[in-house]
Parts: C-alpha cells; sequence; structure tokens
C-alpha cells in the first residue's frame, strides 16, 4: 500500500487506542463536580446516576488489553505497511498465479520472513513425506493388495475426492461410480493414475442445431437400442443412418472410446440418467464432464496411493 | 389520539407506535423463533423440508435471521427507543407522522422479506440478504426514524441527554451507514443485483457490516434500552455515571474495527485480520463496563430478584451479555478461531448473544411496558411471567451448551491426524457425531418458542383486560 494508507491506518489505529486510554485516565480522575457516591443532580423520568469510581479490577483489565494490543501491534503486522518484528506473515496473499507464488516465496525466505503457511507445509512434508515416498517406490497392484496401504488410500478419498464420487465411491449424477469396472477414460492402474494426476475434460456437444429434435429423438432412440431397449423401430433405423457422427467417438458399435473418454453406450450404465428424458437432454444440450488435475493440490506420492485404492475398489466385483 | 387512547401518566406522549411496536415485538418473536426450530429440525430430518423448494434450509435460515434481528429485535428497538426518548426527554415525540411511516414501513420491510426469501430471491450478503428495492425501503425507514429520533432529543425539555439516548443515537446513526455502504449495488433486474465491491474488499465490507449490525444493532441499542429498563424495574439508581461515559465512547469506538476477525486466516491481508483481532480484544473489558454498571444499579435491591421475574429477565440477560462479551474477544484470537471457525461453537455464541442478552433484554423490557402502555399496573399474570422467565433460561441453557460441545468436538475432529499425517476424520463423521447435539439444540428452541407463546397470550390478557383492573401485587418490603 501507498505511504499515506500506511500512515493514514497507523494514524487512526494509534490514535482509537490512545483515545480510549485518555478517557480512561479522564474518567479515573472526578472530574464531574459532584461528590464521589452522590448523585449527578440530573434525573430523567424518575432515573439518577451515581458518580461512583470506576471498578479497580476492570480498569486494570482496561490497561492490561491496551498494553497486550500495542505488543501485538509492534511484533506482528497490522499498522499499515509495518512487518512486524517477528517478520511473520500468514502466507503469500497476494499472488495473482503459481508463478509468482513461487518467486515470492523464495523472496520471503530470503528476506528471513516467516510464513506461516508455508512453514506448516514444509513440517508435515518433512514427518510425514518419507511414509508415502516407500509407498510410492511399490507397484499400485501390489499396494492394491495391502490392506494398511489401502486404508491409507481410502482416507486421502475420504477427505478429496468423496465430496463428488461419494463416501462410498459410486458416485451420483454426474460423478462416475468408481466401484462398477466401467469407465471412461480406461481402468489400468495407469489410467486411473493419470485422471487423477493430469485431471479430465468430457465434452458431449449438444446436437439440438445441427440434427433438429426430431433428428435427436431418432439417434436417441437408436442409442437406447444398442443396450436391448424397446424402442420404435421406424425411429430408431432413421438414427441409424444419422450414427456416423455419433460414431465419431462412441464407436460404431456403440462401446465407446477411453481416448476420447467417449462413454459406452451399449451398458446399462448412464451417467447423467438413463430415462429417454434424461438422454434426450444430453444430446440436445451436450454435457461437459469436468475432473479437476490433483497433482499440484496432492502430489504424485499420495495420487499413487488413492489410484491404489480406486483400482482396488473395481476389483472387489 | 384520543385521550382514552393516552397514558394516564403523561398525556402528551405518542404511545400509539410504541403500542403498535411492542404487540409486533412478541408476534414477530414467535415467527421468527418459531422458523428457528423448523430449521434446527431439518439439521436432524432433513424430510422436515418437505421437498419443497421454499422450506428448505438454505432459504428459511436467512428467513429465520433476518425475523429474529430486524424484526422481533427491531421492533424491540423501535418501542423501546421511542418510548424512553419521550420519557427521558420529557416531551412527544418529533413527528408522529414519521413515526407512523416507520411503523407502517418496517412492517412492510418486514413482509417483503418472508415473501422473497422463501422465494430464493437473495443478495447471498449475511444478514444483508434483502435486495435493492427492499433495501431502498429500509433506507427510507431508517432515515425517517433518525431523524424522528434525533429530532426529539433536539427538542427535549431537560437539559441533559440520558446514558440510553447516547446509546440509542449511537445505534440509529451507524446502522444508517453501514445498511447504505454494505448494500451499494448494481441492479440487473428488479429482483436481482450485484454488490459494487470485489473479492476480499467485498469480503470485508460484509463482515464491517456484519459485525457491526451485531455491535451497533444487537448491543449498542439493546445498552440503550439496558440504561432504562434496569434501574426503572429495579427503582435504584445507575451505579456509576463516569463509568457509563468511558465505556461508552470505548464501546462504539472500538466495534467498528471489529469485523475482520470473521475472516482470519483467509484471503483478507494480514495487517487487516491483526488490527480486527487487536481492538476485538481491547473491545471485551468496555463490553463489561455496560454489564457492571447494569448489574451494579441492582446494590441494594438483590432482593427484588426474588418476587419479580420481569427484573429476573433483565438481569439473566446482563449475565449472558456478560458471558458472550467475554467469549467473543477470546473467539477473535487467531489460535482460538483456527479451532472455533466455522464449527457450532459460532452458532452457540451468537445464540448466546441473541437468546440470552437480545432477546431477554427485549422480553423483560415488553414485560415493563405492556401494562403501562395498555392502562394496567401489572401484567395479567406474573406467575407465567416467571414460567417464561424458566422456559427461556433453560432453553437457552440447553441451546449453548450443545454448540459448544458439538463445535469444539467438530474443532478437534477436524484438525486430528492419523501417523501418516492423513485426517483421521471424514467431514461425514464429524456431521454423524453432531447429531445428539442437533437435537439437544432443538429441544432448546422449542423451549424458548414455548415461553414466547406464553408470553403472547400473557399480553393478550393484558391487553384485553378492563382498563385498571389489573391491580399491583403487594411486594414485600
Amino acid at each position: 500500500m501507498s505511504s499515506f494508507w500506511s500512515i493514514w491506518i497507523s494514524v487512526i489505529t494509534l490514535g482509537s487506542i490512545l483515545g480510549c486510554f485518555l478517557l480512561l485516565r479522564w474518567c479515573l480522575k472526578n472530574m464531574t463536580g459532584v461528590e464521589e457516591g452522590d448523585d449527578m443532580h440530573h434525573e430523567f423520568d424518575g432515573i439518577v446516576e451515581i458518580n461512583n469510581p470506576l471498578p479497580r479490577w476492570w480498569t486494570i483489565m482496561f490497561y492490561a488489553t491496551i498494553v497486550w494490543g500495542l505488543i501485538y501491534l509492534a511484533f506482528y503486522p497490522g499498522l499499515g505497511n509495518w512487518q512486524g518484528l517477528l517478520g511473520w506473515k500468514s502466507s503469500i496473499q497476494d499472488m495473482r498465479s503459481l508463478e509468482e507464488g513461487k518467486v515470492a516465496r523464495e523472496q520471503a525466505k530470503e528476506d528471513g520472513m516467516l510464513l506461516q503457511y508455508d512453514r506448516e507445509v514444509q513440517q508435515a512434508n518433512d514427518r510425514f513425506g518419507p511414509i508415502f515416498e516407500a509407498y510410492a517406490q511399490r507397484s499400485i497392484e501390489d499396494l492394491a493388495t495391502d490392506p494398511e496401504a489401502l486404508k491409507v488410500g481410502q482416507r486421502l478419498f475420504l477427505q478429496n475426492c468423496s465430496q463428488c464420487h461419494g463416501s462410498d465411491a459410486r458416485g451420483q449424477r454426474g460423478f462416475p461410480n468408481l466401484t462398477d469396472n466401467d469407465w471412461l477414460y480406461g481402468g489400468s492402474p495407469e489410467a486411473i493414475k493419470h485422471s487423477l494426476l493430469y485431471g479430465r475434460q468430457g465434452a458431449m456437444p449438444g446436437w439440438k442445431d445441427s440434427l433438429g429434435e426430431q433428428g435427436v429423438k431418432e439417434v436417441v432412440a437408436y442409442a437406447l437400442s444398442l443396450s436391448g431397449r424397446q424402442v420404435d423401430s421406424s425411429l430408431a433405423s432413421a438414427g441409424e443412418a444419422k450414427w456416423a457422427m455419433c460414431a465419431a467417438c462412441h464407436g460404431q458399435d456403440g462401446t465407446g472410446n477411453y481416448a476420447m473418454g467417449a462413454p459406452n453406450l451399449t451398458d446399462t450404465t448412464w451417467l447423467y440418467g438413463g430415462t429417454e428424458q434424461a438422454v434426450m437432454e444430453t444430446v440436445l444440450n451436450g454435457r461437459n464432464g469436468v475432473m479437476p488435475a490433483w497433482k499440484d493440490i496432492l502430489g504424485e506420492n499420495k495420487i499413487h496411493l488413492v489410484t491404489a485404492y480406486v483400482y482396488s475398489l473395481s476389483k472387489q466385483n | 389520539m384520543t385521550m382514552s387512547e393516552t397514558s394516564r401518566s403523561h398525556p402528551d406522549y405518542n404511545y400509539k407506535v410504541v403500542r403498535q411496536f411492542a404487540v409486533m415485538t412478541v408476534i414477530w418473536g414467535i415467527v421468527g423463533m418459531a422458523v428457528g426450530v423448523l430449521i434446527a429440525s431439518q439439521l436432524i430430518w432433513p424430510e422436515m423440508n418437505f421437498n419443497t423448494p421454499w422450506l428448505t434450509y438454505s432459504r428459511l435460515r436467512p428467513l429465520h435471521t433476518n425475523a429474529v434481528i430486524f424484526a422481533f429485535g427491531g421492533c424491540a428497538l423501535f418501542a423501546t427507543s421511542y418510548y424512553v426518548v419521550q420519557r427521558t426527554s420529557q416531551v412527544r415525540l418529533f413527528s408522529d407522522k414519521l413515526a407512523a411511516f416507520t411503523f407502517w414501513g418496517w412492517q412492510a420491510v418486514i413482509l417483503s422479506a418472508a415473501i422473497t426469501l422463501p422465494l430464493g430471491i437473495t443478495s447471498s450478503k449475511e444478514y444483508a440478504e434483502l435486495e435493492w428495492p427492499i433495501d431502498i425501503l429500509i433506507t427510507l425507514v431508517w432515515v425517517a426514524y433518525l431523524i424522528n429520533f434525533f429530532g426529539t432529543m433536539i427538542i427535549r425539555k431537560v437539559s441533559h441527554i440520558y446514558v440510553a439516548n447516547w446509546f440509542f443515537g449511537a445505534f440509529i446513526l451507524t446502522v444508517a451507514v453501514l445498511h447504505i455502504a454494505n448494500s451499494m449495488a448494481i441492479p440487473v433486474s428488479f429482483f436481482k443485483s450485484y454488490s459494487l465491491y470485489a473479492g476480499a474488499v467485498d469480503a470485508m465490507v460484509q463482515w464491517w457490516y456484519g459485525h457491526n449490525a451485531v455491535g451497533f444493532f444487537l448491543t449498542a441499542g439493546f445498552l440503550g434500552m439496558m440504561y432504562y429498563f434496569v434501574p426503572k424495574q429495579a427503582g435504584r439508581p445507575v451505579y456509576s455515571y463516569r463509568l457509563s461515559v468511558i465505556h461508552f465512547w470505548a464501546l462504539i469506538s472500538l466495534y467498528i474495527w471489529a469485523g475482520p476477525h470473521h475472516l482470519h486466516y483467509t484471503a483478507l491481508p494480514d495487517w487487516t485480520q491483526s488490527l480486527g483481532m487487536v481492538m476485538s480484544v481491547i473491545l471485551f473489558v468496555p463490553s463489561w463496563g455496560g454489564m457492571i454498571n447494569g448489574i451494579m444499579t441492582l446494590s441494594g435491591a438483590w432482593h427484588k430478584l426474588r418476587t419479580d421475574p420481569v427484573l429476573r429477565f433483565l438481569i439473566v440477560s446482563l449475565s449472558f451479555y456478560g458471558m458472550s462479551t467475554f467469549e467473543g474477544p477470546m473467539m477473535a484470537i487467531k489460535t482460538v478461531n483456527a479451532l472455533s471457525h466455522y464449527t457450532d461453537w459460532t452458532v452457540g455464541h451468537v445464540h448466546s448473544g441473541a437468546l440470552g442478552w437480545v432477546a431477554m433484554v427485549s422480553i423483560g423490557s415488553i414485560y415493563h411496558l405492556i401494562p403501562i402502555l395498555f392502562g394496567q399496573a401489572r401484567m395479567y399474570s406474573t406467575k407465567l411471567v416467571n414460567v417464561h422467565f424458566w422456559l427461556a433460561t433453560i432453553g437457552v441453557v440447553l441451546y449453548i451448551v450443545a454448540m459448544w460441545i458439538s463445535g469444539v468436538m467438530q474443532g478437534l475432529m477436524w484438525r486430528a491426524v492419523n501417523t501418516d499425517g492423513t485426517l483421521t476424520y471424514s467431514f461425514v463423521e464429524s456431521l454423524q457425531a453432531s447429531y445428539p447435539f442437533y437435537f439437544v439444540r432443538f429441544i432448546g428452541g422449542v423451549f424458548v418458542v414455548t415461553g414466547m407463546l406464553i408470553m403472547a397470550y400473557n399480553c393478550y390478557r393484558t391487553i384485553r383486560a378492563p382498563k385498571g383492573s389489573l391491580a399491583a401485587e403487594v411486594q414485600p418490603a
């Protein structure tokens, strides 16, 4: 902040505290012109006020909090640009990108600043890092059969993944069930780990404009017939004629494509609902599924363990 | 106003508006607290939202807070401030027309809130959810209130201004500034607007407003109430004039800084957080100044607590005020806040202030007022006042103890880590562990609402009784 604002903040802060202090001193003396213990000689609707002195214990508390406040403001940032004697910061607060944050952190370390958040992360990494380092040396298939490793993986899953995929990992509308061995991007340990590390962007385009309502109805009829559903056969055959557009991602036989994250349409799993109405909605307006990238949040070693846990879930059935 | 409507003691005062606000205090109190009990039940039995969008927790929670703070608390403040400023200035209100406008205008604001919030129309700023057309109406009503209150003080017939009016005045003036600054928004339609501020600045303005809604609306205003009704009901002089001077000025100059403690360990700049914390901690002392002055006013009249349940309401409210204003500064300390923030402890703290302090001092004051306003010497049933007192006290204690335990438990569960550094509990586990305490909180709420229903009955019988038929009870000396 500019030095004007820095001075402004310091002056009104210290001024407010000083003002309270001076008024306290003034009220401690009897300046009322009335003897202590006497009433103030004014009366309001029958209420009078006594000129009693301030309680001593209360006055001491007032002094104590003021002194403590000033000490705190000397040691910690508060008075405008004053950084405090401890050089303490909660974290790098004013970064606009990860890159900027990294540079600022390095600079702060060089300046001898004490970044509370970074220090806590560092301490946690020093203490717990070796545990995850050891797990990372083992293969995912191996970890998936180790109950201790799975317990740790499950805890990481519950804290980071369950918000969308559910505590039991069975997912919800729009968020895939991870226990059914039906995969959008592949169920191999490598594919799962890739999804976790870098995230996934599922994009089903909307076909309302190019196919029209009737055209969409037809391809939906055909798509539903692929999983053995009863559909209007004339609609379905009209849909089959238009299928080339869908086949580009979902395949000629509709079994999907891991490379595109295009779901298999021949099974009974429907990410956004399998009713005719829900599928119509999907094809008309499209869907956008986002799995965030966890590499920078959890780090590779922890993701290795979460991968083992997720992989083990699909192996149970 | 006809002569029969005016008070026996002073025919010149405008009691009509006081009567209107006093009655609405009881009615809105029941509505606001009942909605609170409903949403408390939804946290235990989610099906209590009956699968209806406008009965969901997310929409009824702001309705509950707005109803208890601005409808119940607001009507209590209007009633008592209009009464006290007339009695202690010995002059009729500056303008009867403005008084009537504030009453009907405020009721219109409450009604608009009761309609728009369940419909999901909200600016999403806590305690300032109402959309911009309602905000403008609030501003008009509040400016009318300000003119009327200060106008009455200016034309007063006594030389000094009584301490209760300092607090009422500070409350009215500051709430005007807070409301206008925080509600600045750009409308995009009649029902939707976006805040003029962005990011961390928006958060800071919001909590500058939010905490001073607590500091000025729920504290300064109710201290004004306390300074009149405690000495009046106790029949004792105010303990210390000098204490009221120092604690008034220190309280209003420190409260305005305290907002950042709602944003500890967030994107708010560190220096702002530190200032908020330091001022909050110093604020503890002037807050207790008010409690001491109120409780010590009872010196030489402690025996009255045995027979007068109205006085009991007032004194117990001061005890809760002392507890909350110790707890608040403590929770404003960063290391304590790291445990308490986002837990039920905050909810418990708010209700210790809102139910224990604000509601109890209002209820006590309304019990003092109703007989005077409707030409009686006492309430229809003192026994029922006493029953209400115990229901309210037990209800509040159940509520806040339950929230303390579940809050501290949640804070400890969230930070517990295993030997591998992973968190011991998932969020859902801490929620499951909270269920028993949610139930106790619900029971506490039922106690409080039952008390309010008894109050409504007692007020109804007092108002309906033939004029002057309720004679004062003989008090033991």
